[in-house]
Parts: C-alpha cells; sequence; structure tokens
C-alpha cells in the first residue's frame, strides 16, 4: 500500500494491523466502551461546526441584504434606471448619476481583458502543453507571487513606471501620429493618470488567476485525447487547437469570467492611476473615475450629505451584483462540464 | 526486409530501466502479439515505435528503430509522417470533441485533403472497413462521444486508417469493451492484417493465441522470446516463457 | 507541411512571449518597488512614528503602520482560522452527509472569495455603525476577517481533501468518533497545509487596503485598545504617496517595498513550511 506508519506515532495505519486508537494511549478510554464524554465531545464538535458553516453559508446573502437594505433610502427617491443613466453627479443638489462611473468601470475592465485575455491563455496553453517540468516549476511559483503582491503595490507600480512612460512618451506620440484613431489619440495634454494606466496595472493583477484556472483546466485534459491526435501525425499546435483546447473551451471560458470579476472590483491600484475625472473618457489616454473608486474616495466622510451614504453603498450593491452575476456563471459553466463528463 | 526493425532499443524512465535492449524484426503484414506480465514494458515498446513516448517527462531512449530502413530516433527524423505511418488504437477509445464525420475527416485534413468530395469518400471508406458505416451512416454530423464504447474503438480505427497508414499499434484494444464489440474489433484485425503490419500488444493470452502470427515476449523489460506464434505456444525455449503459458507467472 | 511546421512556430513564439512577458511584469515591479523602496528604508524608518502627522509632517517613520498592520493581521488572521477551520472540516464528506449542503456552502465560499474588499469594506462600515463603532483596529479585524475567510476556507478545503479516505477508515474502525478522527488523524496528517492556508491568507489580509480603509482608519500612533483608530501599511502606501512633499513620499515607498517583502517572505515560508513539516505526515 505504500504506507508506512513512523515509530511511536499514534496514527492507526493501514496495514499496521492492530492499530492503537488515538486516545487509549492517555488512558482515558478502553475501545469497548464509548464513553459519554467521547459522545459528548463529537455531538458538541458536530454542532458547532454545522453551525459556523451555516453562519458562513449565509453570509453572502447576509452581505447582499445588508447593501440593498442601506441603499433602499436612495432607491426610493430615485428609480433606478434613472440614478443608472445619470450623467451629473452633484451629491450636495442631491443629483447622483452613476453613468460616469459605470461607464469608467467597463472601459477600465474591459481594456484591462483586452490586454490580459490573449497573453494569460498563451502562457497557460505554454506551461500546460510545452514548458519542461523544470521550467513549470520555475513559472509556476512565480505566478503565484504575483497574485500575493497587494493592490497598494501594483498602484505604486503604475504611478512610479507606467503613468510617466504614458503621460511622457506614449501620449504625445499618439497624439502625432494615430490622430486619425478615434480611442487611441488623446485629445488634451495627457496626465498619464488615464484608463491606459489602469487598463495596464489591472491586466498584471488578473493574469494570475486566469493563468492559474486556465493551466488546471487544461491539464485535466486527458492525455489520451492528445495522443490520439498526436498519433494521427498533427502537429503539437494542431493537437492543442482542435483537441486540448476544444475540450478545455468552457474551464477557458470560466478563467476569463473569473479574471474579469476581479478586475471589476479592484479598487486601491486602479484608483492610484486612473485620474478620478467624473467624466465619460472619450480615448485611452482620458482619465476616468471607477465605481470602486467612488466608494473608495468618498465614503465614511461625508456622511451628513442626505443620501449620500445611501447612493454610495448602492454602488457598492451594483458592484456586488456583477462581481455575483459573474462568479455564478462561471460556476455554472465549471458545474455544467462536470456534469458532461462523467 | 521487414520494414520495422527494433536495434538494441533501451528506455529509461527516471532512471529507471523499463526496456532493455531489445532487438528483433517485425513481420510484415501480420498480426504480431506482444505479451507478458503488466509493466513488463509493453506499452512502453509500443509508444517507441511511433515515438509517443516524446511526450513522456524525463525519459531516455537508446538504440535505433528502423522504420523502411530509416531511424526514428535520428535527430532529422520527421516525426509527423512517422506518426502518420503508425496508426494508433489506445486502450479506451479515445474519440475527438467532434463530430463522427469530422473524427475521421480530422487525419486527412491535417495532412492537406480539403475537396469534399475526397473526403466523403475516405469516410466512407474508412467506417465500412471498420465495419461501422451501417450504424452511423444516417448521422455522421452527431457528437462521436453518442457511440457507445464499443463503436467508439471501431471510430479510432478508422480514423487510424483515414491516414493511410502502413502499421497498426494496438495497445489492448479490447480492454475496455464488452466480449461482443471486442468480438467483432479482433475479427477487424484478422480482415485488416493482409494490407497492414499490426502490433498488437494484450495481456490476455488465449487473444494472442486466436490472433498471433508472431509473438513476442517480454519479462522485466527484457526480451526474452520472439518467433513465430505456433512455435512460441507450443514449444518455448525460455523457462520464463513457458511458465508465463502455463500461468505459474503473471 | 512548410505551413504546418511555420504555423507551430509562430504559436510556441508567441506562447514564450507571453510567458515572458508576464514574468518580466512581475520582476519589473519587483525592481521598481525594491530600487525606491529599499533606498528610503532606514533604522528611523522601522522604528519611528511619524512627527508632524503623516501627511505633511517630514520627519519620523512608519512604525504606526508596521504595527498596525501586524495587529489587523494577526488578529483579522486568528478569527478568520477560528471559522474556516470548522468550515473546512464540515466540507469534508464525513460531516456534510448530505452532499446538497456542503456544495452550498462551497458555493458560498467561492461567492465570498469572488467578492471585492471594497464591498467588505462597506459591509464591515454598514455593521459597525450598527454596532455603534468608529474607525478603530477592531473595525479593522472584523473587515479583514471576511476578506480572509474564503480565502483560508477554500485552501483548507482542498488540504484536508488530500488525506486519503483509507486513512479515516482506518481510524474509524478503531471505533474513532468523527470528531476523534478529525483531530488526531486528518488534521495532524494535513498540519503543514493548514499552516500554508493560514499563511497565504495572511499574506493577503496585511496587503489588502480597500476593506481597511474606512474600517480602521489611519492615525500617527500607535492603538491603545481595539477601539482605537490603526494605521496600516497598505494605507500609509495610499495616503503618504500623494503628499507634495518628496520626503513623506518616501515613507510611501518604503511601506511599499515592505509589504512586498512581507509577501515574499510568506510565499517562501509556506513552500518551505511544506517540506519541512510534511515529514510527520504518512505518504
Amino acid at each position: 500500500m505504500g504506507v508506512s506508519i513512523r515509530q511511536g506515532s499514534r496514527l492507526p495505519g493501514v496495514d499496521a494491523a492492530p492499530a492503537v486508537p488515538p486516545d487509549r494511549r492517555r488512558g482515558e478510554l478502553s475501545p469497548q466502551a464509548v464513553g459519554s464524554g467521547r459522545l459528548l465531545r463529537e455531538r458538541f464538535s458536530a454542532a458547532l461546526i454545522t453551525l459556523v458553516s451555516a453562519l458562513v453559508g449565509l453570509l453572502t446573502l447576509v452581505v447582499i441584504a445588508a447593501l440593498f437594505l442601506r441603499s433602499l433610502p436612495i432607491l426610493r427617491q430615485h428609480p433606478l434606471p434613472e440614478l443608472v443613466t445619470g450623467t451629473v453627479w452633484k451629491p450636495l443638489a442631491g443629483q447622483f448619476g452613476f453613468w460616469p462611473f459605470i461607464l469608467g468601470t467597463l472601459w477600465v475592465t474591459v481594456l484591462a481583458m483586452v490586454i490580459a485575455t490573449p497573453v494569460c491563455l498563451l502562457t497557460a496553453v505554454y506551461l500546460a502543453e510545452y514548458a519542461r517540468p523544470s521550467t513549470r516549476a520555475l513559472v509556476r511559483p512565480l505566478v503565484d507571487v504575483l497574485a500575493g503582491i497587494p493592490s497598494v503595490v501594483y498602484g505604486l507600480f503604475g504611478v512610479l513606471l507606467i503613468v510617466p512612460f504614458l503621460g511622457d512618451d506614449l501620449a504625445p506620440f499618439a497624439q502625432r501620429h494615430w490622430g486619425f484613431l478615434p480611442w487611441l489619440s488623446p485629445g488634451e495634454v495627457s496626465t498619464g493618470y488615464c484608463v491606459l494606466a489602469g487598463g495596464i496595472v489591472l491586466a498584471l493583477m488578473v493574469a494570475p488567476v486566469i493563468i492559474a484556472v486556465a493551466e488546471e483546466v487544461l491539464e485535466s485534459v486527458p492525455a489520451g485525447a492528445r495522443e490520439a491526435s498526436l498519433s494521427l501525425g498533427a502537429t503539437k499546435w494542431e493537437t492543442v487547437k482542435h483537441v486540448s483546447l476544444r475540450l478545455a473551451l468552457p474551464g477557458l471560458v470560466a478563467s476569463v469570467v473569473l479574471g474579469f470579476a476581479r478586475a471589476f472590483g479592484e479598487t486601491m491600484a486602479v484608483l492610484m492611476v486612473v485620474g478620478n475625472v467624473a467624466q465619460s473618457p472619450r480615448s485611452l489616454f482620458d482619465p476616468a473615475y471607477p465605481l470602486p473608486a467612488l466608494i473608495a474616495n468618498n465614503y465614511g466622510e461625508m456622511m451628513s450629505i442626505p443620501l449620500y451614504d445611501s447612493a454610495l453603498l448602492l454602488a457598492a450593491l451594483m458592484l456586488l451584483t456583477v462581481v455575483l452575476v459573474f462568479n455564478l456563471l462561471a460556476e455554472a459553466v465549471v458545474w455544467a462540464r462536470k456534469r458532461a463528463g462523467q | 526486409m521487414s520494414h520495422i526493425v527494433v536495434e538494441g532499443l533501451s528506455v529509461r524512465y527516471n532512471g529507471q530501466p523499463a526496456l532493455d535492449n531489445v532487438s528483433l524484426e517485425i513481420p510484415d503484414r501480420q498480426i504480431t502479439a506482444v505479451i507478458g506480465p503488466s509493466g513488463c514494458g509493453k506499452t512502453t515498446f509500443l509508444r517507441c515505435l511511433n515515438r509517443l513516448i516524446d511526450t513522456m517527462d524525463q525519459v531516455r531512449v537508446s538504440g535505433r528503430v528502423l522504420i523502411d530502413g530509416a531511424d526514428i530516433f535520428a535527430p532529422r527524423a520527421n516525426v509527423i509522417s512517422l506518426r502518420r505511418k503508425m496508426g494508433l488504437l489506445s486502450q479506451k477509445p479515445q474519440v475527438l470533441p467532434m463530430s463522427i464525420y469530422d473524427n475521421v475527416a480530422y487525419g486527412p485534413r491535417l495532412h492537406g485533403v480539403r475537396r469534399r468530395r475526397d473526403l466523403d469518400g475516405i469516410v466512407q471508406r474508412c467506417l465500412k472497413m471498420s465495419s461501422l458505416w451501417e450504424e452511423v451512416h444516417h448521422r455522421l454530423r452527431a457528437p462521436a462521444t453518442g457511440l457507445s464504447v464499443g463503436q467508439q474503438q471501431r471510430l479510432c480505427l478508422a480514423r487510424g486508417l483515414a491516414v493511410e497508414p502502413e502499421a497498426l499499434l494496438c495497445d489492448e484494444p479490447t480492454a475496455s469493451l464488452d466480449p461482443l464489440s471486442a468480438q467483432s474489433v479482433e475479427r477487424l484485425f484478422v480482415e485488416l492484417k493482409s494490407r497492414y503490419t499490426i502490433v498488437l500488444v494484450t495481456h490476455i493470452l488465449r487473444q494472442a493465441k486466436r490472433l498471433a502470427d508472431y509473438v513476442v515476449f517480454l519479462y522485466m523489460g527484457e526480451l526474452v522470446e520472439h518467433g513465430p506464434a505456433e512455435r512460441v505456444f507450443n514449444n518455448p525455449r525460455d523457462e520464463r516463457t513457458r511458465k508465463y503459458l502455463e500461468g505459474v507467472i503473471s | 507541411m512548410r505551413l504546418r511546421c511555420a504555423e507551430e512556430l509562430l504559436f510556441r513564439a508567441l506562447m514564450v512571449l507571453s510567458t515572458i512577458a508576464v514574468l518580466s511584469g512581475l520582476l519589473l515591479i519587483i525592481a521598481v518597488i525594491t530600487v525606491k523602496g529599499a533606498g528610503a528604508l532606514s533604522l528611523d524608518m522601522i522604528t519611528r512614528l511619524p512627527t508632524g502627522g503623516y501627511y505633511l509632517g517630514k520627519e519620523g517613520g512608519l512604525l504606526n503602520a508596521i504595527v498596525g498592520s501586524l495587529l489587523l493581521g494577526l488578529g483579522a488572521t486568528a478569527c478568520a482560522a477560528l471559522l474556516a477551520i470548522p468550515v473546512a472540516l464540515y466540507l469534508q464528506h464525513d460531516y456534510a452527509g448530505r452532499r446538497r449542503w456542503a456544495n452550498l456552502v462551497r458555493m458560498s465560499l467561492d461567492l465570498l472569495w469572488g467578492i471585492p474588499s471594497i464591498v467588505y469594506g462597506a459591509f464591515g462600515f454598514t455593521i459597525m455603525l450598527y454596532l455603534g463603532l468608529r474607525a478603530s483596529l477592531l473595525g479593522g479585524i472584523i473587515a479583514l476577517t471576511l476578506v480572509e475567510l474564503p480565502i483560508m476556507a477554500r485552501a483548507m478545503e482542498e488540504v484536508l481533501r488530500m488525506v486519503s479516505v483509507e486513512l479515516r477508515e482506518a481510524s474509524y474502525s478503531v471505533g474513532a468518533t468523527r470528531w476523534e478522527t478529525m483531530r488526531a488523524v486528518v488534521v495532524r496528517q494535513a498540519l503543514p497545509g493548514l499552516l500554508t492556508a493560514i499563511l497565504l491568507a495572511f499574506g493577503r489580509g496585511i496587503g489588502d487596503a480597500a476593506s481597511v480603509l474606512f474600517t480602521a482608519g489611519y492615525t500617527d500612533h500607535l492603538p491603545r485598545s481595539l477601539l482605537d483608530p490603526v494605521a496600516s501599511l497598505p494605507l500609509a502606501v495610499f495616503f503618504q504617496l500623494g503628499t507634495p512633499f518628496p520626503e513623506v513620499q518616501q515613507r510611501a515607498y518604503a511601506a511599499a517595498f515592505l509589504l512586498l517583502a512581507l509577501v515574499l517572505l510568506v510565499s517562501v515560508c509556506s513552500r518551505l513550511l511544506t517540506r519541512r513539516l510534511s515529514r510527520h505526515a504518512v505518504k
């Protein structure tokens, strides 16, 4: 069985036939009689475990309910469509238009995904299908490190490197040469604090999420399917294209969806580089003001303004809803895949 | 000269020998059964013949395998055309994630057959050869995963035949089939051997006795004995072969 | 044939380039933060409180943020572990007799894992208002616990699941109860993994800024009780980067460097831990 027991261990083993029960050593109980103390402990621990788990299971609902209750005041005064499509944000005048913020979030997130998706999927394919085990053993921990870096560090990195590069080099260059491309040329002089800076920083941040999930999915493709294709004289890439990617497709979609959800709610790093001007950006070099940044910059401060706090919690609820929907989508995709596999 | 010749083939996984200095010739257009207890290197041997062994990590191969006189492990050998020559039928049927038609057309398409009419012809011919045509011709567009396991295995055979191989490498091809499907696959081998060299790895002694023209007996990575089936089964020269055939070791 | 090989080479090159791009992103971050931050680091920086206000005062160091982050991180990790261990045990087959409930809890954890930390911050603040708390160490610990809980619980669940069924059955077959089996066999067998999960969550928690932004606040001083506001390293980066004074920005760089070093340390430690402690485990 390959099971070895260290001497003196209290672990009951598989092939160490009459194993010593865990508690007998301390002379508390004989294995013949299950003492009431043991039973009590068993019952109590089981109840506690179930209780805590039930609470955690309900936590998602509690979070949703709390945010919903707190955003009711503003929803009572202004219908939701008006809030979502409104473009004027003047809390002092009682005007709460979320549209610029929603648009800002979408710009930054979609841009990040456009940058990250192809690069991350190619990396995942490389790691899962091509890389030698030694390369994989080297790269994987590094990707994990990338996942662990705090978002303010990403933000600082953006401020120190990406923002100056965009503001001083790329934006002037784009203004001179790409004037005919509406999205790519800055309307005015760009400071570098812009949608593109947010997109690049976010792309780096979601990379480990996408790579890790996509790689895992690709590795679960059965070796036999690959060999069947190879044995017909397909090249490695043809095998990847026609067999691995096709079999892994739902999981790869899930990886991108998860990355999107992650990017959508990311706050600090984006907040630090995106400029935070409440306007609808017209090019990649314009500043934007995403929803999470709105909450982070204002919540907890001007609480005396009527409805302000409710409006910000509505913003949090919007974020939460989108993120939950995307996570559920990813979950459903993976679930359907598992069912199909059975 | 037969077209598969193995000379001094040794394989090590992670330093552990899996095949040790195997040399033999595989006769053309016959069924060669590779037998031996599990873990004796049968599958490793088979995977060397189409270099699928390359996909495994930490493997060292030495020695030569000559196919049509050319060493397939030579640095400049063309693996793709080699694999095209050596069809593979694996233990568990591995249908590709596409329709029945596309499964068979997959290989020819890769190798440049584009015209619809040609592809239709190939698909029909190969499905007939694997005696699957009658069962599936009305639902060629259905996903291949909907077929029964026995049908899937015959589809894999058709898919292999579609790239016009010279040899078929079969790794316990009936191991996951029910007895009736297994029987029909065995019958196909007998039909196909007039046109293809078949290398059949099997751990079922009776299957080897039913089908084999030539027998290779491997034991712990070592080539113990090989020769015409009649001779090996009735008059084994090595003690280990005799014990294996009698069921003393397995 | 030549076309097919060209396609193969093209995509292989693209893959290698992508991998290099991702890795060079990582190296660039480490390089930039190290160059800026190591220069700003000094003994004063880690042993002194800021003088004259963290936003404007040019003297002093980061002691408030270092101590604050450690208190927040340790407190939240301890709370999260207390909750995560029972949940991870519950998700094992031994307890969750009916799979449906386990699946629901697992799904809830997945969703909690995906909730942005700013939402936890807002939620935590709402709870604090309800309890009558102001921005404080306690508030920060509550919010960070929520952030860490799903990370830790899912990691622990996976570790516990690796303990083989045979090993559990061996324990049951000598008459042990579930609790005894879990405590004496499963948890012990999975110990290195559990510690790794705790370390991982600690690393995530200590670096999280959005959740402590309104719940823990920021201050120049060390907290004297759970109800005092407390500074933290991530917010030290965020707030002090925004000042016009280069001297104050130095503190931001140093704080970012400390955070990065801490995260790298945690990652290395968990790797060593996995290797070192697994010798007690039955292979």
